[in-house]
């Protein structure tokens, strides 16, 4: 009966209620806008990466290799796009 | 009456009036036409429903060559206007309009559905499949492509074109400069299309990941196939970033907001950043493709496996990253730092390399192979050279204290017309030529076709040419006159001529269209180029479900080791064949989609929200719907392969 028992979704479940709580308080309680986005953005990656593990199942097929290598790629160009305008339009403008 | 006023074009002319008519007349035409042969159901059943990917591809095949002429029409224009100095023959609102429609036709209209056309065509039946992963999505994507066209191309005569450039750099675009509704159809038309293409991004990565036949490792797969896959990762990561751009410009256009205005925190500057983000990676998309038909026309035409196929696969993935750290390189002008311009020459030229690395691969199967000139032989021949010197201008283009005297000068027209032309439409229409047999079950006439990529070859240097010098001497792209001492002159006289021959050369395809229904003959073979991949192992014209059994592969030329080395390609009986239903909720949704687009654009709040529920209608319909396909019985297979077995 414990292996039928969903512990892993339920554990997720509970942690990321906790995610959106934690990200709740920036709005709650009075920070600086520095801690409120660090905060923030915390938040954030920890909650996609969850959601992506635990709920949409990402590497429990055989082709996780390339979901992660996809997701990975997804990342690297991300950043490339935001640091590279940033260094565009502010740091080097 | 006010209501309608809001569709009065803000800037007519006898041509646009004239247009309305042709157009008016075109549609009864067409409506007589199909109730007249009793065709409205073969259309329906046969065409608008369908979600055949080789029905598909060849309906993307149409639509581009029809935009091939739209847009063709807008460059004979263009070049007429600038053939002699002070020319009246357009006003300089009406030059605006034509060269950003021209742009926005040429790039997402004609050269991104004649690549998809060929990807939906070819890619299935080289790797062995009988569909692509998900065919009402690749009827959607069809359907959505469509209606965005159709919506931008209504625009010149209903509420005024988009006149900003197809880059539609802001503030120029934005509310205070762009004044009339061309903009907003800029917008949401590109949008509508582009979700089509995104889907296809998708759907191909699928296919081409999951459907391959037994045997056929990713180091097995054919060069086009390869190539496909690596454009539309690139299609998978840069589009959403158009989606989001375009989704901020409307917002800005339509609900004032203030992403890209110049006041209230918002940057101008961003949209020509974001632009190009999406921008430099979609140039890519265009032209890997067309490599992918190089390689595979060479390799077939010079009778030798296709040199250097790691090299290949490795340089066309090193270009899919490259692709996305260089997008600076387009606005080297805009004010950023010489550091910023540095890194991003640097990794420009970089570019060059893994392309420099395919070039030579392509000489290197024609060494010491038997070469036949075939048309499509002859555009990759003629490819090689014309290619090379836009690609050599480019790396000009690319340092970026030289950039400062190229930029926005004929010279950088000149530069990606001589790497699209010689590198997208060539390789378009080596690859019509090369597998019109296999859609249409016969050969266009060889004679009339080396003609033409003769004429057009030439014609290509004539017109673009002497681009590269007016520009290094001053002249402007987008100026709509110029006056007779800039001495300008006599080398637009030779563009024109140049532009003119182009347009006898697509005139002499469609002549060889006609030419050929009529008078080549039908009972050539399924493998009438001698060729290496599977596309030809099957009949033509393909049966529905591609291959009557799955083909065993054990090399990236599966179909020449089962002609040469006694390769077996088919094991085992026939077997019933899972095939998808038609469905005509695609088409529907997106003539839906088509109203949403037409009312955003007209601020038109009512029909707006009616035709997104519409669309959430068909979203819902199709989450709820239970539908597992059919089955062909083995009795049909049979039947149809040994009737083809006799028509092959």
């Amino acid at each position: 009966m414990s292996e039928l028992f969903p512990r892993k979704q339920v554990m997720g479940f509970v942690f990321s209620m906790v995610l959106t709580a934690v990200a709740l308080l920036v709005y709650f309680l009075d920070m600086s806008f520095t801690a409120g986005m660090t905060v923030l953005l915390i938040t954030a990656f920890v909650q996609a990466g969850l959601q992506l593990v635990v709920f949409m199942h990402a590497g429990e097929t055989d082709d996780k290799g390339s979901i992660y290598t996809n997701i990975f790629y997804g990342v690297v160009i991300a950043l490339v796009t935001v640091f590279g305008t940033l260094l565009i339009l502010v740091w080097d403008m | 009456m006010e209501f309608f006023e809001r569709f009065a074009i803000p800037h007519p002319s006898p041509a646009i009036y004239a247009s309305m008519v042709a157009i008016a007349l075109t549609m009864v035409a067409i409506v007589a036409g199909l109730t007249y042969f009793k065709k409205w159901g073969y259309l329906w059943r046969e065409w608008l429903t369908t979600v055949d990917h080789k029905r598909i591809g060849i309906m993307y095949l149409i639509s581009a060559l029809l935009m091939l002429f739209r847009g063709g029409a807008d460059a004979i224009m263009l070049r007429a206007q600038l053939a002699v100095p002070e020319n009246k023959l357009l006003d300089a609102q009406h030059y605006n309009e034509i060269f950003t429609t021209h742009g926005i036709v040429m790039i997402l209209f004609m050269a991104m559905p004649f690549i998809i056309a060929l990807m939906n065509f070819v890619v299935p039946l080289q790797i062995g499949a009988r569909d692509v992963a998900f065919p009402r999505l690749n009827a959607l994507s069809f359907w959505l492509f469509f209606m965005g066209a159709m919506l931008l191309n209504i625009s010149f005569v209903v509420g005024g074109s988009p006149d900003a450039g197809w880059t539609s750099y802001f503030p120029l675009a934005g509310t205070e400069f762009s004044e009339s509704v061309g903009s907003n159809y800029y917008m949401i038309a590109i949008q509508i299309a582009g979700i089509g293409t995104l889907m296809t991004g998708v759907n191909f990565l699928t296919t081409i990941l999951r459907m391959r036949a037994p045997g056929m490792t990713l180091m097995k797969m054919p060069m086009f196939t390869w190539s496909v896959l690596v454009t539309n990762v690139i299609i998978v990561f840069a589009f959403p970033v158009l989606t989001v751009l375009l989704a901020m410009g409307t917002f800005d256009r339509l609900f004032a907001t203030h992403f890209f205005t110049t006041t209230n925190g918002g940057m101008d500057m961003l949209w020509a950043n974001l632009f190009w983000v999406w921008g430099h990676p979609e140039v890519y998309i265009l032209i890997l493709p067309a490599f992918g038909v190089y390689s595979e026309v060479i390799s077939t035409f010079a009778r030798r496996n296709l040199y250097g196929y790691k090299s290949m696969v490795a340089s066309m993935v090193l270009i899919s990253l490259l692709s996305f750290l260089v997008w600076t390189h387009h606005f080297f002008t805009m004010g950023q730092g010489a550091l910023t311009n540095s890194i991003f020459s640097i990794t420009t030229m970089a570019i060059a390399v893994p392309t420099g690395v395919k070039i030579f691969n392509w000489l290197l199967t024609l060494w010491k192979g038997k070469i036949e000139i075939t048309t499509p032989m002859l555009y990759s021949l003629l490819f090689i050279p014309l290619f090379t010197i836009g690609g050599v201008t480019g790396v000009m283009l690319g340092m970026s204290a030289a950039d400062y005297q190229y930029h926005n000068t004929m010279f950088l027209v000149a530069h990606f017309h001589m790497v699209i032309i010689p590198g997208v439409v060539f390789a378009m229409l080596a690859g019509l030529t090369y597998w019109w047999p296999k859609m249409f079950g016969f050969m266009l006439n060889e004679r009339i076709g080396k003609w033409t990529a003769w004429i057009i070859g030439i014609s290509t240097l004539v017109a673009f040419m002497p681009m590269f010098f007016s520009g290094l001497d001053g002249q402007a792209r987008r100026m709509y006159t110029y006056s007779e001492s800039t001495g300008y002159g006599p080398l637009n006289m030779i563009s024109f001529i140049g532009a003119v021959g182009l347009a006898v050369g697509f005139v002499l395809i469609a002549y060889n269209v006609y030419y050929s229904v009529r008078y080549s003959p039908r009972n050539i073979s399924a493998d009438p180029w001698d060729a290496r991949s599977l596309e030809w192992a099957t009949h033509s014209p393909v049966p529905e479900y591609n291959f009557a059994i799955v083909p065993q592969v054990d090399s990236s030329e599966a179909f020449w080791d089962a002609k040469k080395k006694g390769h077996e390609l088919f094991k085992g009986e026939y077997e019933k064949i899972h095939m998808p239903n038609n469905s005509g909720v695609p088409f529907l949704m997106s003539c839906i989609f088509f109203v949403w687009g037409f009312s955003l654009v007209f601020s038109m709040w009512i029909p707006a929200i009616a035709a997104t529920i519409g669309i959430l209608a068909c979203m819902a319909h199709r989450s709820f719907e239970k539908d597992h396909g059919r089955y062909i019985s083995v009795e049909e297979v049979e039947e149809t392969e040994s009737k083809l077995r006799g028509a092959s």
